[in-house]
């Protein structure tokens, strides 16, 4: 199973429709592509390609830009440990190391059970709280080697409280047909209604 | 003489603390959607015109002015597109995101507002791959503001302002912050900048149209300015920095925080040493450097605290304030390490298009490599002066570039400021032989 399943293949219908060019929902797909799978699979790419109208060799090109986009399996969980410069003035080094040591892989490895795969990213913007990491793009703040090993216990327990890889926000965007008022495509529409108002003629405004 | 007392004068942040202000009836109950009635109520011309007033400096990095660059959209070509900046990937920088997540209808009336005001058919809000919770927030404040007419079709019941926003996130691309990078991104592609010209999308940007690219904390300020006019904001702050602007404080400092400053009058000094903000160095160290704005930004040292943060002047003292990150180094930091890490940065974010930043960057970080591992050669301070003189001729601030964007450029700053200020820290990682063959080469120049 590697193309979209008929429920995300819905969900993926109803985002393309958000754009005024399907091929604008490239990122969001793969995304439902590795939420699906864990990963992103060419079979999911020739899929995604389908929908939005281009070759999958034009997804591979997009999919294989972007760090978060994996093309091979990755652990449930992926532990990002923040290498920015405020981190590292705090302690990320040694945090990484000792990440290498308990998990007894280098950065951009998996653990032999495949819960865990290490990196060691760029700023992920919680530089007051460092050093900080990510599970799964879920923040642990001021992290010493104990929290550490704790979260490790847990994630190996599944008691970490994070969804497994892939999965990003849990809350999607869905608007009703009624709310919605429709896409502006490139070469469609003038200038909009509302611009030819003027202080005098604007009515009450609720 | 003590600078201008810091005020506790919050504009963009004064939801924080709010348990429920990431929510409607939270932010509704504190005035939510005040901004976008009294916007309604006005040509939108006139609602450009209060943005202009207000003077408002775009908060992304580059302090362009964001009523100018509204006006550069061309007369008649239609439709034109809004799309949000919230791909916050500087390092150091940790303000966007903590205004998607705690409060993003703010967020969404500001994209109302600017898509009422310049005709802007649809908005796009690309929020960073990596913010998993402020996509939640977002997309939890965008399905409850839909439902209650704010957003969508009939806004507010008016039969004639109707606008969509579509929630879009990044996949992790620091350079995708870049606005043409971010653009051709939305469009599904590699995230690579655009050739300049056209220098701004507002002329030609997403599908080819005419495109405001804003960035999240600019955007954010909109419900104020229009609720309050933008004569009340300019008052705020400095003459040519006005308002209020958040900034986050982080590295050796005793309490690193995001505060939320009156824009211009605060000085260095205030935010990194007063109590109510950073609180000063760790018990028993002194300040060594600090970038002031960016891991971009050239460095700022003990002489440059009592600049006020107010963007000519910091331009003029030969940095900027980029994207409000101030990351603070003590008595304790190798600079040599410090330059590596954010130089390696830039290295691992090219994006590779032009050859004087692909290719230069990752020498630059090699070479540094050398001299942290003890193999560094004598020649290698002055190569790494060279690589960076090919990336941006001169050396010079603002900085001239080779490349198409500033990305490259940018892995100068650290260097050129290590160097020169601390130049011995790197000869000391220069094995025995070479220290000498440099000293004595010195000598004899």
């Amino acid at each position: 199973m590697a193309r979209l399943n008929p429920n995300n293949l819905a969900i993926a219908q109803e985002g393309i429709a958000r754009y005024p060019v399907p091929r604008s929902a490239l990122i969001p797909l793969l995304h439902l592509a590795q939420e699906q799978d864990g990963y992103v699979t060419e079979d999911a790419m020739a899929h995604i390609a389908e929908l939005v109208g281009v070759t999958p060799a034009e997804v591979m090109g997009t999919c294989s830009f972007y760090e978060m986009l994996k093309r091979e399996p990755v652990g449930d969980y992926m532990v990002n440990i923040c290498n920015g410069i405020s981190c590292h003035l705090l302690g990320a080094s040694a945090l990484i190391h000792h990440a290498e040591d308990t998990l007894g892989v280098k950065p951009g490895g998996t653990t032999d059970d495949g819960k865990i795969t290490l990196e060691a990213v760029e700023c992920i913007a919680a530089c007051t709280e460092a050093p900080c990491l990510q599970v799964n793009y879920r923040y642990r703040n001021q992290v010493t080697t104990e929290d550490f090993d704790q979260l490790v216990a847990d994630l190996r327990a599944d008691t970490a409280g994070v969804a497994p890889h892939g999965q990003l926000a849990k809350v999607r965007q869905h608007v009703s047909e009624d709310r919605w008022a429709g896409v502006s495509p490139p070469n469609g529409q003038g200038e909009p209604a509302w611009m030819a108002r003027n202080p005098s003629d604007n009515g009450d405004g609720s | 003489m003590s600078a201008p007392a810091p005020t506790d004068l919050r504009i963009i942040t004064s939801r924080f603390d709010i348990e429920d202000g990431h929510t409607l009836a939270g932010y509704e109950r504190t005035g939510g959607y005040a901004g976008l009635r009294r916007a309604l109520e006005m040509a939108p011309a006139d609602v450009h015109g209060e943005v202009r007033t207000a003077s408002l400096l775009g908060r992304g990095g580059a302090g362009f002015p964001a009523g100018v660059k509204w006006g550069f959209c061309p007369p008649g070509v239609w439709p034109r597109y809004l799309v949000v900046n919230g791909d916050e990937s500087e390092p150091g920088t940790y303000k966007d995101r903590l205004l998607m997540e705690r409060d993003p209808h703010q967020l969404i009336e500001g994209c109302l507002i600017a898509c009422y005001a310049l005709g802007l058919s649809q908005c796009f809000l690309y929020v960073r791959g990596e913010m998993a919770h402020a996509q939640e927030r977002l997309a939890a404040a965008l399905n409850e503001a839909y439902e209650a007419g704010y957003v969508g079709a009939n806004v507010l019941g008016t039969e004639d302002f109707s606008v969509d926003i579509t929630l879009h996130w990044g996949a992790g691309a620091y350079i995708v912050g870049e606005e043409t990078a971010l653009i051709e991104s939305l469009e599904g592609d590699r995230g690579m900048p655009r050739l300049k010209p056209p220098y701004f999308p507002a002329s030609i940007g997403l599908y080819g149209k005419p495109t405001i690219v804003n960035n999240v904390e600019t955007l954010a300020n909109l419900p104020w300015i229009v609720s309050n006019g933008g004569a009340a904001f300019a008052a705020m702050g400095a003459d040519s920095s006005t308002g209020t602007r958040v900034f986050a404080v982080s590295g050796h400092v005793a309490t690193p925080g995001v505060f939320e400053v009156p824009f211009g009058t605060t000085t260095f000094r205030d935010i990194i040493f007063d109590p109510r903000y950073a609180g000063g160095m760790r018990p028993g160290r002194t300040l060594k450097t600090f970038i002031p704005g960016g891991a971009s930004a050239p460095w700022f040292f003990e002489e440059h605290l009592d600049l006020p943060l107010e963007k000519t002047t910091v331009d003029q003292a030969g940095s900027m304030l980029g994207s409000g990150a101030i990351v603070v180094m003590d008595d304790t930091t190798d600079v040599v390490k410090a330059c590596h890490n954010v130089v390696r940065f830039f290295a691992r974010e090219s994006c590779g298009k032009c050859t004087p930043c692909r290719e230069g960057t990752s020498w630059l970080e090699k070479i540094l490599c050398r001299i942290l591992s003890g193999q560094g050669r004598p020649q290698d301070l002055d190569l790494l002066m060279d690589v960076c003189d090919n990336i941006s001729p001169g050396i010079a601030w603002p900085p001239r570039q080779t490349t198409i964007c500033p990305l490259g450029p940018s892995a100068v700053s650290p260097i050129a400021s290590a160097l020169e200020r601390f130049r011995g820290e790197f000869e000391a990682y220069l094995p025995a032989t070479a220290v000498a063959v440099t000293t004595s080469a010195g000598a004899m120049s």
